[in-house]
């Protein structure tokens, strides 16, 4: 598969090389493709996925965890799991009609008057008069990411040993400190991997940011601003592409970019949620034969 | 330490701060609760709210109205999202399973590590690539948009999925079925198909059922390759419909009655989707108590 799409690419990669990574210009009129802001708003909208997901599930993932009675828990999680059923389209209607116009009107001028005011970090906040931009996508991206870092993240967590966890409640430890010193040390790899894995899914996700990045071209340091992705200009432009030429093999170059990336964060992702459920095994063992060393 | 200060006062205020730091974490955990669940009550009442409204007869039976004619529906998506996503069934299921019982039943060797390989790659495949890539082989050698093409970038989705949670669920079957059977002379292939199958069955089919609630709900891999269609269109091999592209093209008109069609759209696919995954999951715990 990816084979076939570099064949499909490779006009492109021939005619600009890096340059199609870093070219800022993008028009089929002249030929000229350059890639850079959607790359940008690609990595934009993802990180503001994940720094406000990552959070939530983190504390959503301890809490299915530290939480004994079946009736709350039990709920939660097929909660939960739901959020990662409903598709990426009702994400993308709901935001469009509901979440976007709400922001718009309440939390995005409110950041341009507090924040927008500070120096540096104020340029993130200018406001714009656009309906789209890059923070709605982040947000409904981190809705829709948090199912899918919270499940991996309860798995990892459930296979700490509860001794260790034990053992430090029963030294005087509070459930914050058990947790900080007992369970997010061996969990750390497996969160980590969890998070990849969420950055991979919001890397790919086409719809919803479609429908409320804006779509502008441009790389623009507010976050108020529109932006474009990669998935959201292929599914926008491959009408227009027709089936040959420069700007239809320009589009597949997108498509290989995101595979590429997305391949390479499943694979470590994979790796260090491994690692963490081997090494348990191997902690348990070195325990026991410590304590039954005389 | 301050040397004036009794020790047990500077641990009793360390406990107090202790305690206070671990209370205000368990209110921060409870809190990620509410707001995980904030969106997912949000969506869900606005759908309803919205989209019952949208909902009547004409909606089911019309095809789409042309821009400024009142009425229609969206008849013409819900038979293609039926038949881009049936035809995709009728192909990745038995693909799906029949690599799975090749994996659980036979595989050892290299061709089996490939395999999984493969479906590993492919879960972790953004959709949008999925489409890209069966827009640049089926499409452009088809040439033309199809519910065919629909199809087979479902299958690259749904095949995955079905192969590894039907692997998962074959190896739920307690090896003790498969020796018995075998002690008693029956060939390899007669115990799968009369013992293994029919105990793995209700686990099979929920695999099946959530990986058709993944591909009705997909939209993106359907624009890049079924396109969209107007009219109602029963040739597998011709541009068609489907209800997430309807939403997706609605939601972004200018058209203001359009938007109710999106949001009875919506509904539609929520209700069929949430359907197919809350009866999985029950479905598949009714199955897991049994086996225990």
């Amino acid at each position: 598969m990816l084979g076939v799409l570099l064949v499909a690419a490779f006009p492109t990669f021939r005619a600009f090389g890096l340059k199609f990574v870093t070219g800022t210009q993008w028009n089929p009129v002249t030929d000229q493709f350059g890639a850079l802001p959607y790359i940008y708003g690609t990595v934009v909208t993802s990180t503001i996925a994940i720094a406000l997901a990552l959070p939530v599930s983190l504390g959503l993932a301890l809490l299915l965890n530290e939480v004994r009675s079946g009736w709350v828990r039990n709920p939660l999680t097929v909660l939960v799991d739901l959020l990662a059923a409903i598709p990426s389209v009702v994400y993308g209607l709901w935001g469009i009609f509901v979440m976007a116009p709400a922001l718009n009107t309440t939390l995005e001028p409110a950041l341009g008057a507090t924040l927008g005011k500070l120096p540096l970090i104020g340029r993130l906040f200018q406001p714009t008069p656009s309906a789209g931009n890059m923070l709605n996508a982040g947000i409904i991206l981190a809705v829709m990411v948090i199912p899918i870092i919270t499940a991996v993240s309860r798995e990892v967590i459930a296979t700490v040993p509860r001794d260790l966890r034990e053992a430090a409640l029963s030294m005087g430890a509070t459930r914050y400190e058990a947790i900080k010193m007992a369970v997010l040390p061996y969990a750390r790899n497996g969160i980590i991997g969890a998070t990849m894995l969420g950055l991979g899914r919001a890397l790919g996700e086409t719809i919803a940011v479609a429908m409320l990045i804006g779509n502008g071209l441009g790389i623009s340091s507010s976050l108020l601003a529109p932006g474009y992705t990669i998935p959201a200009v292929i599914a926008n432009e491959f009408r227009e592409a027709g089936s040959t030429g420069l700007h239809r093999s320009s589009l597949i170059a997108l498509a290989v970019i995101l595979m590429l990336i997305a391949l390479i964060l499943a694979a470590a992702s994979r790796m260090l949620v491994r690692n963490t459920a081997e090494r348990f095994a191997v902690k348990l063992s070195e325990v026991s034969t410590t304590l039954e060393q005389p | 330490m301050s040397d004036m200060t009794p020790m047990h006062a500077w641990r009793e205020r360390s406990v107090a701060t202790r305690k206070l730091r671990s209370r205000v974490f368990d209110t921060f955990m409870w809190l990620t609760g509410v707001i995980a669940l904030v969106p997912l009550v949000l969506i869900i009442s606005y759908v309803l709210l919205k989209g019952i409204p949208a909902l009547n007869a004409d909606f089911f039976t019309q095809t789409a109205p042309p821009p400024g004619v009142p009425g229609g529906g969206l008849a013409q998506a819900m038979v293609g999202s039926a038949m881009i996503v049936g035809i995709g069934i009728v192909i990745s299921v038995p693909l799906g399973i029949l690599t799975a019982i090749y994996l659980s039943e036979y595989g050892r060797g290299k061709l089996a590590s490939v395999t999984r390989f493969v479906a590993e790659i492919l879960l972790s495949t953004p959709s949008i690539v999925a489409g890209a890539f069966i827009w640049a082989v089926v499409v452009t050698a088809m040439h033309s948009f199809s519910a065919m093409a629909g199809s087979i970038a479902l299958t690259v989705l749904m095949w995955p999925i079905i192969t590894r949670g039907a692997e998962e669920t074959l190896r739920l079957v307690p090896d003790d079925l498969r020796e018995a059977a075998l002690a008693l002379g029956v060939p390899r292939w007669r115990v799968i198909l009369s013992i293994v199958l029919p105990t793995a069955g209700p686990g099979l089919f929920t695999v099946v059922m959530l990986s058709v609630a993944r591909g009705l709900g997909e939209t993106a891999p359907i624009l890049l390759t079924a396109l969209g269609n107007d009219f109602m269109n029963l040739n597998p091999a011709q541009p068609t419909d489907a209800v997430p592209l309807r939403i997706y093209n609605y939601a972004q008109s200018p058209i203001v009655a359009w938007h109710d069609f999106a949001w009875g759209g919506a509904i539609v696919l929520l209700v069929v989707v949430l359907t197919l995954s809350i009866g999985a999951r029950i479905l598949s715990d009714r199955q897991q108590r049994r086996l225990r």
